[in-house]
């Protein structure tokens, strides 16, 4: 009642969502990709899982608490760094990697650049990129039903064998925890998309490119669609509200760029999959994107 | 004479600290980042550098007047090329095996903006006892910070120090720690330490 007489300077946000809302509703959209996660690799997802939002938590915790700031750790976000890194650990890594991973991607990735809202980069991302370079066997282990197998993009990639469409869809696949179903990342942006919390323009622009790229290079673009990262990346990752552009001609561009990496780095890079690294590398061009595809102001003269 | 004690220890002092090349001037980045892998590459790096920055801000305070200022900053690299060119060879002679890991760097060691930042800023301007005391100062500031970051990215990156190993078989070396990624977050968190203190001792 009081708030109809209070007299404020724009802008006048009407909405009634919070950062803690629309992260622990995104926590709720990954719950899917976790459960697929928990059906292919058992009680070992449970435990990578835990693990990394545990780590997340408490990092974000510890950092808050040293620097005199408001104790935030039930807005979500961590939470949902940790859940994103999670989905990005192959199954069978070490329990304290995840952790360790997690203290990075909270740390280095969020909270030295002063916390919510001020990472250049997806936390998350960071997180996996830092444990990549620094233990890179541990990170390119992969195992289904407790037997190592390669991941259908880098069996594609050094010996050129094809995974049957359907599995890959589903998820019946080596791969990272959450990487592998597509399916169930799709239910979980459906829910982001049905309450407006995500951006659209970036996954469409994003997976788009990577499927004409792929398409007129000559590889197989469905099997490029949803044999790797892509989903995820593209879904939960580049759609990161903070390290994305904010002009709806920066997403598209964002979008964009990002599959066009994903393109070159895996038909022609070393690497057989590079979401992430086109992910970090469009986060640092989020600046110049957002100032040169800033709308004009009304009546302005150029 | 007149020699001025207290100034002295303060030109001394001043690159320890206060203005130390690398955490708070942020120059000479280039060997600060390339060849901290392991302790003794900082420290043999610190030490050729500071050799060659103390020499040569001797020498060149000594001649400062004889330089035309319009020509001065190629004078001054050449002075500072003589000192390095004697460093390369007295490597290559007696400590072959720090010659080859820290290669290329050495004979780089003349375009580091440290050297001809304090010529230009220090020694050009000043008596040649202050500037001994500033090359001093200076070349230890960075000797200590880059064999401190060698030390650190060496524990983590193989878990020895100085080449001996310091943790046991159960520690998995961070590779990321020896490539150059792991310099760049080493030298970021430790600036940020180096700052929360001096802040703190305000």
């Amino acid at each position: 009642m009081n708030n109809e007489l209070i007299v404020t300077s724009s802008p006048h946000v009407r909405s009634q969502d919070s950062v803690k809302k629309i992260m622990w509703s995104v926590v709720l959209a990954l719950l899917p990709a976790v459960f697929a996660a928990v059906y292919f690799f058992k009680a070992r997802a449970i435990s990578v899982v835990l693990t990394a939002v545990v780590g997340a938590v408490l990092t974000e915790y510890i950092f808050q608490k040293v620097r005199n700031k408001k104790i935030a750790i039930d807005d979500g976000s961590a939470v949902v760094t940790g859940l994103l890194l999670a989905l990005t650990l192959p199954p069978s890594i070490p329990l304290w990697t995840a952790f360790f991973g997690s203290v990075v991607a909270i740390g280095l990735g969020k909270q030295v650049f002063g916390g919510i809202g001020q990472n250049p980069f997806n936390p998350a991302l960071v997180g996996r990129a830092f444990l990549t370079a620094a233990y890179p066997v541990l990170m390119t282990t992969w195992t289904v039903d407790g037997v190592s197998t390669a991941t259908p993009l880098s069996k594609m990639k050094m010996d050129g064998i094809a995974t049957d469409t359907w599995n890959l869809f589903v998820g019946q696949i080596g791969g990272s925890l959450g990487e592998t179903s597509a399916l169930a990342l799709l239910l979980g942006f459906a829910y982001l998309l049905y309450k407006g919390y995500v951006n659209w323009r970036i996954p469409l622009a994003m997976v788009g490119t990577v499927f004409v790229g792929t398409f007129a290079f000559g590889a197989d673009p469905i099997f490029h669609l949803f044999g790797g990262g892509l989903m995820l990346g593209a879904l939960f990752m580049a759609t990161d509200m903070v390290s994305s552009p904010t002009t709806k001609n920066g997403r598209w561009i964002f979008g964009l760029g990002a599959g066009l990496l994903v393109v070159v780095i895996r038909l022609w890079g070393g690497y057989p999959e590079g979401v992430m690294y086109s992910i970090l590398l469009m986060n640092t061009a989020v600046p110049l994107i957002d100032r040169y595809t800033r709308p004009r102001s009304l009546g302005e003269v150029k | 004479m007149s020699m001025n004690f207290k100034e002295l220890v303060k030109d001394f002092t001043n690159g320890l600290w206060a203005e130390n090349p690398i955490i708070r001037l942020v120059i000479g980045m280039c060997p600060t980042l390339a060849v901290t892998n392991t302790a003794s590459n900082g420290l043999a790096m610190g030490l050729a550098t500071s050799f060659v920055l103390i020499m040569s801000e001797i020498v060149i305070s000594i001649i400062k007047k004889l330089i035309p200022a319009n020509v001065r900053i190629p004078s001054y690299i050449l002075i500072i090329a003589t000192f390095v060119t004697f460093t390369d060879y007295f490597l290559k002679a007696f400590f072959p095996g720090i010659a080859a890991s820290l290669s290329i760097f050495i004979p780089l060691i003349v375009v580091n903006c440290l050297i001809l930042g304090r010529q230009e800023a220090f020694a050009s301007k000043n008596p040649t006892h202050r500037a001994i005391a500033d090359g001093l100062g200076m070349g230890i500031g960075f000797t200590w910070v880059l064999t401190l970051l060698g030390i650190i990215r060496e524990v983590f990156g193989m878990g020895s120090i100085f080449g001996f190993q310091v943790l046991g078989e159960w520690y998995r070396p961070m590779v990321i720690m020896v490539l150059p990624a792991g310099a760049f977050i080493t030298l970021g968190i430790l600036v940020g330490i180096m700052n929360q203190i001096s802040r703190e001792g305000k």
